[in-house]
C-alpha cells in the first residue's frame, strides 16, 4: 500500500501539537548548549590554538557543531520519543484505527525528526550569527544542509529503534554510535590531517563526516566535487534504512 | 445488510491458536455483543476486522470490502474504542478530538463543528480545556469514545467499553451507545459483563477458546438453552440427593462447589419442596431470573468472571 501524504501530515501535527504545549521549555536549553561549546572549547580551547586548517579554532568549530546539533534534534525524536509513543502512550494503536497506515505513521516521524532538527540546528545557527561567526551570505547554505543531516539521522536512529526491544539500549545508541562520532568526525580536528591512507577512506563512512564537511565548506564558500559524494552518501544510506525501516514498522504496529 | 462478515478465521501467535475457525455475521443496525472470558479471543478478533492483525487463514469483509485489500476505505468508514485509553495526557479534550480529527483528515469549519457536537454528546464540557491526565476515569473513558466517533462511523467498534467503570458512568454510556443504534450506527462490543450484554446487545456470540460457542439473542438462547428462572441454594453434594427427592427434576442444574443451581420455567414449586423438605429450617435459597452468564456456565463449563 502506498505511503499518503496528508495523513503523514496529520501524524506530524500530533506531535507538533504536544511539542507546542511546552515549546518554551524545549527551544530554552537549544540556545544555552551553543554558547557553552563556544566558550569552552572554541574560545578557551581555543586560545591555545593559533590556527586550525587555516582559519581561527572558534571558526573550525563553528560549522560543525551546527550539524551536531542538526544530528542530536533528530535523534532524541526517533529514539527515546518515539519509544515512548509505541511502548508507553500506544499513540499509533490509536492511529492504526484510523485510515492512517504503518507507512504514514513513519513518514510522519521522520517529517517530525527533521522539524526538531531544524529547531535545534537552527537556534544553534542564530547564536552563531550573534557571536558573528556566520560569514554572510555563503554560510545561510547551512540551513539546507542541517534538514540533510536531519533525515539521515532520522533514518539511522528509527531503524535501530524499530529493531530493540528494551529502552535500555539507548544508551548504547548514543554512547558508543553518536558520541564517538561527535568526536571523531572533523567537528574538532579535520581528520585528512590525522588519517592516512586506507584509513582515510575507512572515515568516509562515518555518517557525520558528512554534513560536517558540507557546512564547512558553506562557511568558508568554497565548492568542490567531494560534496556531491557527501550529498549522495546522506540520499542513499537515509534512503536504504528507510527501506528498511518501512518494513520494521509494518512488523511492530501490526500482527 | 450484512456489515461485518468473518468466515473461517483462524490466527495463530507462533504456537498459540488466539482465534480458531471463527465465524460471525453482524447485520446492519444492531448492537452485536461479543462474550467471552479475557483470553478468549475477542481483542484479536476485533483487531483482525478493524484490519490490524491479518488471519492466518479464512477471510473478513467489512462493508462489504475485504478488509486485507482496502483498510484505509474500511478505517474511513469505522470507529474504534480500544480496551486501553490511548490519550495525550499533556492535552485537553478539545485538543485530542482536534488531533484525532486530523487522522480522518477533517478540517475546519468541519473539524470544530464536528469537536463541539461530541464535547456535548458525551457530556465533556465541564472540563473540555482541562489537560486529560487531570481528568476522572469515567471522562477519560467518555473522550476515548468521542475519539472513535470523530468520523460520524457507520460502524462503531468498542472493547470492553465499561470496564473498571462506576455504576453511573456505565449507565451513561449505555444509553449513549443506545442513542446511536437509534441513529443507525452498527455496534461490536466485547464485554465480560453479562448484564451489560443483556442489556444493551441485539444478539451475542459467546467465544471461549478461539471459537463461537453459540449465538443468538440473548432472552432466546436463554430461553432455548436453559429456562427463564434460576433456584441457587446451597446444598452440599451429599444432601443432594435427599434434597431433590420426590420433585419432578428439570433438565438443566449445575453444581459449584457446595451450591446448586437449578434453571426452570416456574420456581414456585421447587422452592416449596425445598422449604417443605427443610421442614421450616429456612437454608440460603435465591430465585432469580436466568441470565447470561449462566447459558456460558452451562455451555463452557467455567464461569466469565474466572476465565479459562
Amino acid at each position: 500500500m502506498s505511503l499518503s501524504v496528508p495523513h503523514a501530515l496529520s501524524v506530524w501535527r500530533r506531535n507538533a501539537a504536544m511539542y507546542r504545549r511546552t515549546w518554551m521549555l524545549n527551544i530554552l536549553p537549544n540556545f544555552f548548549e551553543p554558547v557553552l561549546y563556544l566558550m569552552a572549547i572554541g574560545i578557551g580551547v581555543g586560545s591555545y590554538v593559533a590556527q586550525m586548517d587555516g582559519m581561527s579554532y572558534v571558526e573550525f568549530l563553528a560549522p560543525g557543531l551546527v550539524c551536531v546539533a542538526a544530528m542530536n534534534g533528530a535523534s532524541f525524536e526517533v529514539t527515546y520519543n518515539i519509544f515512548v509513543r509505541l511502548n508507553f502512550e500506544k499513540a499509533y494503536d490509536a492511529m492504526l484505527t484510523t485510515p492512517i497506515q504503518p507507512q504514514d505513521v513513519l513518514a510522519g516521524e521522520v517529517l517530525w525528526a527533521i522539524t526538531r532538527s531544524c529547531i535545534y540546528g537552527g537556534s544553534f545557527f542564530i547564536v552563531l550569527m550573534l557571536f558573528g561567526l556566520t560569514p554572510l551570505p555563503n554560510a545561510l547554505f547551512v540551513l539546507a544542509i542541517i534538514p540533510l543531516a536531519g533525515l539521515l539521522f532520522a533514518a539511522i536512529g528509527i531503524a535501530f529503534s524499530l529493531h530493540i526491544v528494551t529502552i535500555d539500549l539507548f544508551s548504547f545508541y548514543f554512547t558508543l554510535f553518536l558520541t564517538p562520532l561527535f568526536l571523531f568526525s572533523d567537528v574538532f580536528f579535520p581528520l585528512k590531517e590525522r588519517l592516512t591512507g586506507t584509513w582515510l577512506w575507512v572515515a568516509e563512512a562515518l555518517p557525520l563526516l558528512h554534513p560536517v564537511r558540507m557546512a564547512r565548506a558553506a562557511f568558508r564558500g568554497e565548492a568542490s566535487p567531494i560534496l556531491l559524494w557527501d550529498l549522495a552518501y546522506q540520499v542513499i544510506v537515509a534512503a536504504l534504512l528507510l527501506a528498511w525501516a518501512r518494513r520494521g514498522v509494518r512488523r511492530r504496529l501490526t500482527s | 445488510m450484512t456489515i461485518v462478515s468473518v468466515d473461517g478465521v483462524t490466527k495463530r501467535f507462533g504456537e498459540r491458536l488466539a482465534v480458531d475457525d471463527l465465524s460471525l455475521e453482524v447485520p446492519a443496525g444492531i448492537c452485536f455483543g461479543l462474550l467471552g472470558p479475557n483470553g478468549a479471543g475477542k481483542t484479536t478478533t476485533l483487531r483482525m476486522i478493524y484490519g490490524v492483525t491479518r488471519p492466518s487463514s479464512g477471510t473478513v469483509r467489512v462493508f462489504g470490502i475485504d478488509i486485507g485489500r482496502d483498510p484505509r476505505a474500511v478505517r474511513a468508514r469505522l470507529g474504534v474504542t480500544l480496551q486501553q485509553n490511548v490519550l495525550i495526557e499533556s492535552l485537553s479534550p478539545v485538543e485530542n478530538l482536534r488531533v484525532f480529527g486530523r487522522y480522518h483528515l477533517l478540517r475546519d469549519p468541519e473539524l470544530s463543528r464536528r469537536i463541539d457536537e461530541l464535547i456535548d454528546f458525551l457530556e465533556l464540557r465541564s472540563h473540555a480545556t482541562v489537560p486529560v491526565r487531570q481528568l476522572s476515569g469515567g471522562f477519560q473513558r467518555r473522550l476515548a469514545i468521542a475519539l472513535s466517533l470523530m468520523n460520524r462511523p457507520e460502524l462503531l467498534i468498542l472493547d470492553e467499553p465499561t470496564t473498571g467503570l462506576d455504576p453511573a458512568v456505565r449507565l451513561a454510556l449505555w444509553s449513549r451507545v443506545r442513542e446511536l443504534r437509534a441513529a443507525g450506527t452498527t455496534v461490536l462490543l466485547t464485554t465480560h459483563y453479562m448484564d451489560e450484554a443483556q442489556r444493551l446487545c441485539d444478539r451475542v456470540a459467546i467465544v471461549s477458546t478461539g471459537r463461537v460457542i453459540v449465538e443468538g439473542a440473548p432472552a432466546e438462547l436463554i430461553e432455548t438453552r436453559l429456562a427463564a428462572e434460576t433456584v441457587e441454594v446451597d446444598c452440599r453434594p451429599e444432601e443432594e440427593a435427599w434434597l431433590l427427592d420426590g420433585f419432578h427434576l428439570p433438565p438443566h442444574r449445575l453444581r459449584t462447589g457446595n451450591r446448586i443451581m437449578l434453571y426452570l420455567d416456574d420456581a414456585t414449586p421447587l422452592v416449596d419442596h425445598i422449604r417443605h423438605r427443610d421442614h421450616g429450617d429456612r437454608r440460603a435459597l435465591v430465585v432469580r431470573p436466568t441470565n447470561l452468564e449462566d447459558v456460558f456456565l452451562a455451555l463452557a463449563g467455567t464461569s466469565l468472571e474466572g476465565g479459562t
